[in-house]
């Protein structure tokens, strides 16, 4: 989906925070202007010191489109230059510019029918949820299943929301480093096992989303093509540090 | 007019780095691509350029290794805002592919292993600005990276270097890639900060 005509820098200002783990936030922004998105877009986000320095960096849409009104949920990075400070220093009334949405390939629209997969890993989920809440949204019936990985259990966001749940999704944890003492699998990385539990049969054709950091998204990929998911129905993004 | 973020003080690229605007410096080295990691093997590799008249020139692994080599250290901008310094890379320079190869194109499109595509003026290719690498930091190309071998375009944005290259179609008229087709900028230059279409 091509953006109509060039994409501008709109302003953002915040109007409220949320909590969701030890260490995310999802921030309220208001942005007159805004156009709108789709399910897996994200934004970019400029911030500009008093002496005219800036930087930016993308960060994925959180909510569902809700007129001018958008939410992304920002994972700190322990001494990174953005995202401490969209989560500590950012108060209500502040500004950032925003300029979006961008990208047309890691969506998710309401009218498709297929199958999905949903494959998360820490604040990968972000994105993916944006999915979900869009087919909240419109009522969709389209069958998904959303498997996802943390550390441990204060490291998942959105835990009321998944929680309550929706009709046809289908969520399940993979805890890499601690589980909850009653949860039935042991704790261990995303295996092949996991997927075909709780994913779909590679036959049903459904659509795969990956979203996480590149070792993850890396190794959820080549498990479902292992699987027999053909690779044009696995869309990926990865943020997030290579390690090397 | 830039508006101020109240409170952001930012981190100064280090002395000396010269930026595009918008980038930041990164130490490691980010991957980004739309699907998996194709896995292809030397055996299979097969390189093809393919003129607007429909004549083919193709080279293999051991055809590719055989032409003389150069070692660029260059910089690389990613659209995503990331910006990586003296990068050093191994592969053959476009200009040795393109010599003998009969053409009037003025534009490229680039075919990678897993169907991705991006467009590009021909000239952007030559005169030693462009590579096909296949060795990154003194050892083979990793398959997250493009491995075996991808194109290597530095003074563009990164989604122009096409990982796992396996063909340039030589045209008469510009076809928009992948990203292109999904409203990236269909140049792509990160100093003029040409990320999306319009810019
Ligand atoms: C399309 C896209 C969508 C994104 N969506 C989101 C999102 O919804 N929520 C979100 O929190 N982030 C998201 N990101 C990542 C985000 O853009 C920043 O990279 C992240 O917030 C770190 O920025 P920083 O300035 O705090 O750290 P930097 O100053 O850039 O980095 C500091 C150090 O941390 C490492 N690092 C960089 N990124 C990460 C990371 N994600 N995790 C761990 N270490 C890292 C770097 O290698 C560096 O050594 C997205 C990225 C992309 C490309």
């Amino acid at each position: 989906m091509p953006p109509p005509g060039r994409l501008r820098w709109l302003v953002a200002e915040l109007v409220g925070r949320r909590t969701e783990s030890r260490t995310a936030r999802t921030l309220v922004f208001d942005v007159p202007g805004w156009p709108g998105h789709l399910a897996g877009q994200h934004v970019d986000v400029r911030l500009t010191a008093e002496d005219g320095y800036s930087t930016q960096r993308s960060y994925s849409l959180a909510s569902a489109p809700d007129g001018q009104r958008v939410e992304l949920t920002v994972q700190r990075v322990p001494d990174g230059e953005v995202s401490p400070y969209l989560m500590d220093d950012l108060e209500p009334g502040h500004l950032v510019e925003l300029r979006g949405p961008v990208g047309g390939w890691f969506v998710w629209r309401p009218e498709q029918r297929e199958h999905v997969l949903l494959v998360a890993g820490g604040s990968g989920l972000v994105p993916l949820m944006s999915m979900v809440r869009v087919r909240g949204a419109v009522d969709g019936r389209a069958p998904f299943r959303l498997l996802y990985s943390v550390r441990e259990p204060d490291d998942r966001l959105y835990v009321p929301e998944l929680l309550r749940g929706a009709p046809g999704l289908g969520t399940a944890y993979l805890y890499t480093r601690a589980a909850p003492p009653e949860h039935p699998r042991p704790v261990g990385r995303l295996s092949a096992d996991d997927l075909v539990r709780s994913g779909w049969p590679a036959d049903l054709r459904p659509m795969c989303y990956v979203c996480g950091p590149t070792g993850f998204v890396e190794a959820a990929a080549s498990l479902l093509t292992g699987l027999g998911h053909a690779p044009e129905r696995i869309r990926t993004e990865r943020f997030g540090p290579s390690g090397g | 007019m830039a508006i101020i973020s109240r409170g952001f003080h930012g981190r100064r690229p280090a002395p000396g780095r010269d930026l595009p605007p918008g980038q930041y410096e990164v130490h490691d080295f980010p991957v980004l691509s739309a699907g998996p990691t194709p896995r292809v093997t030397h055996e299979d590799w097969k390189f093809t350029l393919r003129t607007e008249t429909g004549t083919e020139h193709t080279w293999d692994w051991a055809r590719l290794m055989e032409m003389p080599g150069e070692s660029p250290t260059v910089d690389l901008h990613c659209v995503t805002k990331w910006s990586k310094f003296g990068t050093r890379w191994e592969g053959v320079s476009l200009d040795l592919l393109m010599e003998g190869v009969e053409t009037a194109a003025e534009f490229a499109l680039v075919h990678s292993y897993g169907g991705y595509t991006t467009d590009l003026p021909l000239e952007d290719l030559l005169d030693g600005k462009a590579w096909i690498a296949h060795r990154y930091d003194g050892e083979e190309l990793a398959p997250e990276h493009g491995g075996p071998a991808r194109l290597l375009v530095p003074h563009l944005y990164l989604w122009k270097s096409a990982k796992w290259v396996r063909g340039i179609d030589l045209l008469l008229d510009d076809e928009p890639g992948f990203w292109e087709g999904l409203g990236y900028h269909s140049y792509g230059d990160p100093w003029r900060e040409q990320r999306y279409q319009g810019d």
